[in-house]
């Protein structure tokens, strides 16, 4: 069996290998996704190049192709981290007693030190007070300057999450929880989602397209369709930080309390 | 820069089939951020400094955090 495994495996990597013959080389400017096909107009990516910062004075097109050009497409992307946060939350939550008790890494790392659920050690506790405020400032930086510079909401929302997680290692879960409480950070999800979309309804209550960005100028108040179409990009980045951020955490508690959200306290 | 391409890609298989290998769980869940990471410069390398960004913060980052945090919930060793 293990022999059969490892002949489909070299098999299928095999036809992977002759299918990537055909790409076209890295940045061969006469491939058809670059060049465009003859008779017909220019590429998608000479668009792109060319037209971005006409359109929403955008700097960063790759920000502008994923919240805007595609903008339908990251919304669901945002759905599917909200959906994999609530199918972990579906499997792992327990309300009281607990399916398997003090098996979570807090549990562990709980009894292994005080037994009253406090492992706080002095020098992982002050590098984390110095590091955690920077970690944020950052992460906003990340957000607001998504169209500017690399970035964006899943990225700076990644951060935010992460110091959360950080300060739940350096102190323990029951702390963090107290600053970003479940009730907080379920509701920050949906509200994430809720942004995006809202995003949309809003230009579709205009009488345009679903996310279509440029008729929001009457709501935003901004001079021509381009600064609202950068605008609301802005817009929907704090959107999808929101749910990345709450849905990161989310997980982080879930798996290293084993369900219960509780400390060490007690086992 | 094809010379340091070419040394990060022997170390990007070089780690995925040592994070295969390993029978420690959170050895190979660290081997697996390192993967991470070498994908990250390679992204970088391309050009790709989004999704460069993307795979440092999720991939480096966080998802190393969540692979530990759920070895602790099984048995530290692999048994195959």
């Amino acid at each position: 069996m293990r022999l059969f495994a490892l002949i489909a495996v070299f098999i299928t990597g095999g036809l992977l290998l002759y299918g990537t013959a055909d790409f076209p080389a890295k940045g061969d400017p006469h491939s058809p996704a670059n060049a465009g096909v003859p008779g017909t107009g220019p590429s998608i990516s000479q668009y792109f190049v060319t037209e971005t910062y006409n359109d929403s004075k955008v700097p960063n097109m790759v920000t502008a192709v994923l919240a805007d050009y595609r903008g339908y497409d990251t919304m669901f992307e945002t759905v599917v981290i909200f959906a994999a946060g609530m199918a972990i939350f579906a499997i792992l939550r327990v309300v009281k007693g607990g399916r398997n008790p003090g098996t979570g890494i807090h549990h562990r790392l709980d009894k292994d030190s005080s037994g009253n659920g406090d492992h706080y050690d002095i020098i992982v506790g002050t590098t984390c007070k110095l590091l955690i405020p920077v970690i944020q400032l950052f992460s906003l930086y990340v957000i607001a300057h998504g169209h500017y510079s690399p970035g964006g909401g899943f990225q700076g929302g990644v951060i935010l999450g992460a110091s959360f997680i950080l300060y739940a290692m350096a102190t323990n879960l029951k702390a963090s929880l107290a600053r970003f409480s479940e009730q907080r950070f379920m509701s920050l999800a949906c509200i994430g989602i809720l942004i995006y979309a809202g995003f949309g309804f809003l230009s579709q209550f205009l009488q345009k397209n679903f996310l279509e960005y440029g008729v929001l100028q009457k709501v935003l108040l901004t001079d021509g369709p381009e600064m609202a179409r950068s605008h609301s990009m802005l817009g929907v980045e704090v959107g999808v930080a929101f749910t990345v951020t709450a849905i990161m955490f989310a997980i982080y508690a879930n798996l290293s309390s084993a369900g219960d959200l509780e400390n060490g306290k007690g086992l | 820069m094809w010379q340091l391409e070419t040394v990060l890609l022997i170390f990007l298989v070089v780690a995925a089939l040592l994070s295969l290998k390993v029978k420690d769980l959170l050895s190979a869940s660290m081997i697996f951020g390192m993967y991470s990471f070498v994908m990250c410069l390679l992204w970088a390398a391309m050009g790709a400094v989004d999704v460069a960004f993307t795979e440092a913060a999720v991939g480096a980052g966080v998802s190393a955090v969540f692979f530990i945090a759920t070895v602790y919930n099984t048995k530290r060793r692999s048994s195959d």
